[in-house]
């Protein structure tokens, strides 16, 4: 028998060291795996078995005696059995094609990797021209998953055909995944973190780029670990570094931390950062894809996207693009967070409704109280009410309605959400992580939370409504960054359909009107 | 050009120097502008203003302020015109309801963060911030002033010559860009994020206790009033101004005097300045309060002897003693024994007028100049090897350099606009080699790294620079075809067989010169061939007594690689004062009439001789030091001297007292009783640059024009006064403005025979050659060939300065300059540049520091062969060991005291960049420094005496 326990940050966070610790101490010593991302059953325990690999969680230290008896004898009658793992529902009817390898096995075992088809796409990719590569990936349909959904393949191109022969291009990972309720770039790199440099090597051969950087935040200590051993496994191996594989190609890695500001996750302020600079956003153009990273042409690119590239050279563009609906093509990693029952990861081609996704896998709110509010994308994304569920994960769909799917993650909450307070509060998001350098999002947002004070407080209510509209026209269409620009869609969506937690609070503190 | 103030024209970006062009409609107008030109720009050069805050033409567009932001057909939202550039068929809409909107509502948003005391601003009427509320038709903002604010945010009054007050400040960083892009130091930031950030000087210091150079770049870029100068809070907003030059050093750069009646309030570097391009430092920006300082003396003086107290009298009596004196002088001793000293201060009329005084009046070529003592074997080496005495490229063209030399000269501090030029390309990716015996800041500082530092041993130039020719020449590196079309090939081979000997190479000169052989092996492979290769060089090549033989391998070096006669290369000295090229050029060495014709050349003479109606000497006069020497001997009495401070900045400052005691009459013209005129028996009252029409040439042979912004306080230019004088000596001059003396000039000097004033009116300024088949100046020389013909390739060969260290004078002094202080201080002493630099320190190395107990601040003792001084220590490694360095900016350091009477073999240039000494520590000032107090003292009584 052989028994996996996630060394994710989640599972940690859940107590899956000690539930190791106490396996050692039964003679057992457990793998230590990656996630599959059902995090409402972290620490899940897996026992491969005579009978199929079977799982138990959420499993505490104390559990493992009773779990080590019932392996010998009738595990199915261990109250914390969940039987076959790949036969959980919640797992079962998932599309899973970035995640297919996440939670098997060791993330950094390069064998494990290579068995389970790693590095094939890296080998079909070898075999072709830059030109070649980018093509494939425009006929992927495969778009951006950082937020912006710009299509990766074109980007590509434009690295691919910019600046002079021979001139240094850069690839560079986005990883300083910060937006609330997100953490789908985070179980790639520690479940699977040869994807990502899969998907890396091939983007440099494919847009002639011979180095490449991940930008890592730094509250990502495990990714940080396990991204440079696998780096430096795969160096050892001849997967990275000069004449890779034999083909005369080079590709050099490396992981660089950031210094936890939000406004890095935004493509330039990353290359600034990088660079070593404050983390202020520049105007484009020049995009990144002409100047980027210290002025030469560069792929930014988000973790999912570039982690993306290994299935589609795997599988092929044809197979990637049959998955999803209209210009939403292949999958999209889900992260089902906040209030919710069962939050975990979810990979499933575009065109599931946001319903399904919450109450079908997410089971309703974790308080039991009924689901008022569901944001989407990150803190910049619009609350949705419940008459907006219906709407297809699709990325043209939720821009019609004013909201947008960016990178994924959904936070729900119930019906105690004071929304105007929600409103404010994505106000000063923008406050504490505006980089200062435009005007609408450096004081627009310090104004924005006045501006909702006093509409709150009944202060001249009417003008002051009237004035946040204003500002939330002057932060949409003024700021440089889609930080100033998109802080707007949360306020605006709870003005709109939140309109009764805007009134006047009584002495309890709830809005005086009916929710 | 007097103009009503107003600011600048600026068209918000840069200048595309694109030549394909691209055509657009803007407000249903077709316009063309080169591709790369943004839309913001081309508005504007259409006559369209697209309102903006952070955007400006002497910077890369940023696009923070989001006022300038447009509707373009076809494009989604509205793009801010400032980074978008034109596309042809583009089609902008600079104005509707919603654009106007929501730059109104941008505009509220900073003034809700802004004080609202307009009337009683420094800027008042003078401000973007203003100008842009007034033109978006702000009424009101609705936030109200209760919100979070910076209003009551501490000002920072340390710079004595700007205030910072963050209160005022709408976080554009276009200060902070202003320090990196323009000035290159990297003395700003933003500090904090968000609604926090603010402009922060280093970490959060005071301006002055930052790492900031006061080159007011930052003040020049701020739209607001956040960073006003103190004589604009003083005295307010200027009501007209004039382009001039500025009177500092040889880079030449142009300003725009703002005044208010005769007073000028502030100095503005001018865009349109072709040397500077609006770009300025310390000294040219702001140090101009000297020219009205109280020490200023505007009335004419006389006495019989040094120890009389001196006597106010009328220009008319003085020139009339004066003429008097002369010519018993020449009358007792003859005709030889008179001579004049012209100034590199003084415009090119002032100094054509001088000489002419000398050859016509005085009768003989006893006429030297301050070039003598810096850049005259600048003149010597490139006229032998290239045929012109001068730099052979523009400074704008550094910009097209890849291989930069810079060698024996900090522009960083002795040319700082040049020094900010150079480091914006060396940003770029231009290498650089710097040869210097100190690490001066371009070897290290923020974004420029030197590739190659050589810390020559003083004195060992030409050993280091043959050595360079011989890796050049033995690793078959050289521009064959080049010299082969170009060069005089029969000397070229006679030279190469001596540079190739092994006694050249840098293994076998390495002992020499301290310099590692592989680091110039190296350095010379890639001036050789790392593309286009430009060698700016200062005093530190020509100060020596092999300065003519180093002038002449770095032409040959230039040669040898093809390094002359295009965009991006050179041979470029830099020249100290302002006007070191003019003061050349228009006849002042003893040897030469105007234009570097040789007096012994009788057609020449005959030119001259035509126009002035007299007959000249065919041989040359004095040189400065045998001024000196001669009368020490008894041969020469009388001494015109014009705006020079002989006594403080020439070498072995005992010898030149003795000298100057021995002289009968001493003629010093000067706005400041300067070191000199305490010898002095009549004193003429000088006018500072802002008093007086002419032109400056800078070091690329740039002609810009003086212009008066202020009636002489004394009532003469210098121009007039030495008209007086030369009229009363009975030899007659009659010009009633400088531009009559250009006139003259253009008619006898085939280099300058396309120069008028009204021409440049025309073109702002004119590099020589200007002539009929340049009409419009020569910005690069030697194009096809080179002014002599063939270029000639000199032999090199090294020979030793007699100035050696030894047991009892263990080190090598040399000397430089600083950033904040200018050549003798006369000038800069009398402003607050002397908050930067109150004194003049001796560098040591720590070692040897150590060695003689010597701690940072201790006073110590300089011994050298000739005299001794004092000065504090200042303990670095920017020296190496066995070297030790200062400057000579206060006369009591007495800098000079130590410097000896050697001098370059051809040239008589003083050896002021090697002097062997012994440094001990001390108690109290040296014997010399005691007696110049002391005759300080008593000569400024005898001044005290007559102004009352």
């Amino acid at each position: 028998m052989t028994f996996y326990i996630p060394q994710d940050t989640t599972a940690l966070a859940l107590g899956a060291d000690a539930v190791a610790s106490a396996l050692q101490s039964v003679g057992i010593e457990p793998v230590r795996s990656g996630s599959r991302g059902m995090f409402w059953l972290e620490p899940l325990l897996e026992v491969e078995t005579n009978k199929g690999r079977i799982g138990f969680g959420p499993v505490t230290a104390k559990d493992i005696p009773s779990i080590v008896d019932a392996l010998e004898s009738d595990p199915a009658r261990h109250t914390l059995y969940q039987g076959e793992v790949a036969d959980i529902p919640y797992f079962k009817s998932q599309q899973r094609l970035t995640y297919s390898r996440a939670g098997l096995g060791d993330p950094v075992c390069l064998d494990n990797y290579q068995a389970l088809n790693g590095f094939k796409g890296l080998n079909n990719a070898l075999k072709m021209t830059g030109q070649q590569i980018v093509d494939q990936v425009k006929d992927s349909g495969l778009r951006g998953r950082g937020g912006a959904a710009f299509p990766a393949g074109i980007k590509w191109q434009t690295v691919h055909d910019a600046g002079k022969d021979g001139c240094q291009k850069y690839i560079v990972c986005n990883a300083d995944e910060g937006d609330s309720g997100t953490f789908a770039d985070r179980l790639v790199m520690e479940a699977d973190p040869y994807q990502l440099i899969e998907g890396m090597i091939v983007a440099g051969l494919a847009v002639g780029a011979t180095q490449g950087y991940i930008y890592l935040r730094s509250e990502y200590p495990v990714a940080h670990k396990l991204l440079n051993i696998a780096i430096d496994r795969a160096i050892a191996a001849n997967f990275l570094g000069e004449n890779i594989q034999g083909s005369g190609k080079t590709f050099y890695l490396e992981v660089r931390l950031g210094a936890g500001a939000y406004i890095c996750g935004e493509e330039t302020s990353l290359l600034e950062s990088l660079e070593g600079k404050r983390g202020m956003v520049r105007a484009k153009p020049p995009l990144p894809a002409i100047e980027g990273l210290f002025g030469m042409p560069t792929v930014v690119n988000n973790v999912l996207t570039l982690a993306a590239i290994s299935t589609i050279l795997e599988q092929g563009a044809d197979s990637y693009q049959n998955f999803g609906m209209g210009r939403s093509r292949g999958t999209l990693a889900i992260q089902l967070a906040g209030n919710i029952k069962r939050g975990g990861l979810i990979e499933l081609a575009f065109g599931v409704t946001l319903r399904e996704v919450v109450e079908d896998y997410g089971q309703g709110t974790y308080s039991g109280r009924p689901i008022r509010a569901i944001q989407v994308g990150g803190p910049l994304g619009a609350f949705l009410p419940e008459s907006q569920w219906d709407t297809p994960m699709d990325y043209e769909a939720f821009a019609a309605i004013k909201a947008m799917i960016g990178h994924g993650g959904i936070v729900v909450f119930d019906d105690t959400a004071d929304m105007a307070a929600q409103a404010r509060f994505a106000m000063e998001f923008c406050v504490v992580e505006s980089c200062g350098k435009c005007t609408p999002c450096r004081i627009g947002s310090v104004r924005g939370v006045e501006v909702i004070d006093r509409i709150v407080a009944n202060e001249n209510r009417d003008n002051n409504l009237i004035l946040l509209h204003e500002l939330c026209d002057t932060m949409e269409f003024g700021s440089l960054c889609a930080m100033g620009g998109m802080t707007p869609y949360p306020v605006r969506s709870a003005l709109a359909h939140f309109p009764n937690d805007f009134l006047l609070r009584d002495a309890a503190g709830a809005a005086q009107g009916e929710h | 050009m007097l103009e009503f103030y107003e600011p600048q024209a600026d068209y918000g970006t840069p200048k595309s120097t694109s030549t394909n062009m691209v055509t657009l409609s803007i407000d249903g107008v077709e316009v063309t502008v080169p591709e790369g030109t943004s839309v913001m720009r081309a508005a504007a050069e259409s006559g369209v203003k697209i309102p903006r805050l952070c955007a400006t033409d002497q910077l890369k567009s940023f696009g923070s302020c989001r006022v300038c932001l447009v509707e373009i057909e076809g494009r989604r939202g509205f793009p801010v015109s400032c980074t978008t550039n034109v596309e042809a068929g583009m089609e902008v809409k600079t104005q509707s309801d919603e654009i106007g909107k929501l730059r109104r509502n941008v505009m509220e948003l900073y003034i809700s963060d802004h004080p609202l005391d307009c009337l009683t601003c420094p800027t008042n009427g003078d401000c973007e911030l203003q100008d842009t509320a007034g033109e978006l038709g702000l009424r009101s903002v609705r936030y109200g002033f209760e919100g979070e604010n910076h209003l009551v945010a501490e000002k920072d009054e340390s710079n004595p010559y700007f205030t910072f007050d963050p209160s005022k400040c709408i976080v554009c960083s276009r200060c902070v860009r202003a320090c990196e892009e323009v000035q290159g130091t990297f003395a700003l930031t933003i500090d904090g994020r968000g609604f926090e950030s603010k402009v922060s000087a280093s970490q959060a210091e005071d301006f002055m206790d930052s790492e900031c150079v006061s080159c007011g770049a930052c003040v020049n870029a701020c739209p607001t009033a956040t960073l006003t100068e103190k004589s604009i809070i003083e005295a307010g907003k200027p009501e007209h101004s004039v382009t001039t030059t500025c009177a500092y050093c040889g880079v030449g750069c142009s300003f725009k005097a703002e005044m208010k009646g005769s007073q000028v309030v502030r100095m503005t570097p001018y865009k349109d300045g072709k040397a500077n391009e609006g770009h300025a430092c310390v000294k040219g920006r702001f140090a101009f309060g000297y020219a009205t300082h109280k020490d200023r003396i505007t009335v004419p003086m006389i006495r019989d002897s040094i120890d009389d107290p001196w006597r106010e009298v009328s220009w008319e009596e003085a020139v009339t003693y004066t003429a008097k004196r002369f010519k018993a002088i020449q009358a007792q001793y003859g005709r030889t024994s008179i001579g004049a000293i012209s100034s590199s201060r003084c415009t090119n009329e002032e100094v054509y007028l001088v000489q002419k005084m000398v050859r016509a009046g005085f009768g003989n070529n006893n006429v030297d100049t301050c070039a003598r003592v810096c850049h005259s074997p600048t003149g010597f080496g490139l006229k032998t090897t290239l045929g012109e005495s001068a730099g052979t490229q523009t400074f704008a063209s550094v910009a097209d350099a890849d291989v930069v030399i810079v060698m024996g000269a900090n522009p960083t501090e002795a040319h700082p606009v040049f020094g900010s030029r150079l480091k914006r390309r060396l940003r770029e990716g231009a290498k650089l080699i710097v040869i210097d015996p100190r690490k001066i800041e371009l070897v290290s500082s923020p974004h420029i790294t030197a590739d190659y530092h050589l810390p020559v041993r003083p004195g060992t130039n030409v050993t280091l620079l043959n050595a360079l020719a011989h890796v050049v020449v033995n690793e078959g590196l050289e521009a064959r075809e080049y010299i082969a079309d170009r060069c005089d090939v029969a000397e070229f081979e006679k030279w190469v067989a001596f540079i190739g000997d092994e006694r050249h190479s840098p293994e076998n000169t390495e002992t020499i010169t301290g310099v590692s052989a592989a680091d110039l092996r190296a350095a010379a492979r890639l001036y050789a061939t790392g593309g286009n290769g430009a060698i700016f060089y200062g005093l530190g090549v020509t100060e020596h007594s092999q300065g003519s033989t180093a002038v002449m391998g770095i032409a040959n070096l230039a040669m040898l690689t093809g390094n002359i006669g295009r965009d991006g290369v050179g041979v470029n000295p830099l020249r100290g004062q302002n006007n070191v090229q003019g003061s050349c050029d228009m006849g002042s060495f003893p040897h030469e009439l105007p234009g570097y014709r040789h007096i012994s050349d009788k057609a020449t003479r005959d030119l001259f001789e035509g126009e002035w109606g007299v007959t000249l000497d065919s041989e040359p006069g004095l040189r400065i030091p045998n001024m000196f020497d001669a009368a020490l001997d008894g041969e020469f009495k009388g001494l015109y001297c014009q705006g020079e401070d002989i006594a403080q900045s020439d070498p072995n400052t005992q010898h030149v007292e003795a000298a100057l005691r021995s002289i009968e009459c001493l003629v010093v013209q000067d706005i400041f009783l300067n070191e000199t005129a305490k010898f002095a028996h009549v004193f003429l009252p000088g006018a500072s640059f802002l008093e007086k029409d002419g032109t400056f040439t800078n070091a690329e042979r740039r002609i810009s024009r003086v212009r008066k912004v202020m009636p002489p306080l004394s009532g003469k230019a210098d121009w007039e006064g030495t008209m007086a004088l030369a009229n009363a000596l009975g030899c007659k001059m009659e010009y009633s403005h400088p531009s009559d003396i250009m006139d003259e000039i253009a008619r006898l000097t085939p280099t300058f025979n396309g120069v008028s004033y009204d021409r440049l009116e025309q073109l702002g300024s004119i590099q020589w050659p200007c002539n009929d088949s340049t009409p419009e100046g020569t910005p690069i020389m030697h194009v096809d060939q080179f002014v002599r013909g063939k270029g000639f390739f000199a032999m090199t060969e090294y020979v030793a300065t007699t100035e050696r260290a030894n047991r009892k004078f263990p080190l090598l002094l040399t000397t430089g300059r600083i950033l904040s202080q200018y050549n003798v201080g006369a000038q800069t002493r009398r402003t607050d540049n002397s908050e930067w630099h109150g004194e003049d320190l001796i560098e040591i190395h720590p070692h040897d520091a150590e060695e003689r107990g010597i701690n940072h601040g201790d006073w110590v003792g300089i011994n050298s062969r000739v005299g001794d001084t004092v000065l504090r220590a200042d303990v670095t490694d920017r020296v190496k060991p066995g070297v030790v360095y200062t400057t000579f900016h206060h006369p009591v350091s007495g800098a000079n005291v130590i410097t000896t009477d050697n001098s370059d073999w051809a040239t008589n240039c003083p050896e002021y960049k090697v002097t062997a000494v012994q440094l001990s520590k001390v108690t109290q000032p040296s014997n010399w420094q005691a007696r110049q107090k002391s005759f300080d003292k008593q000569q400024q009584g005898l001044l005290k005496d007559a102004r009352h």
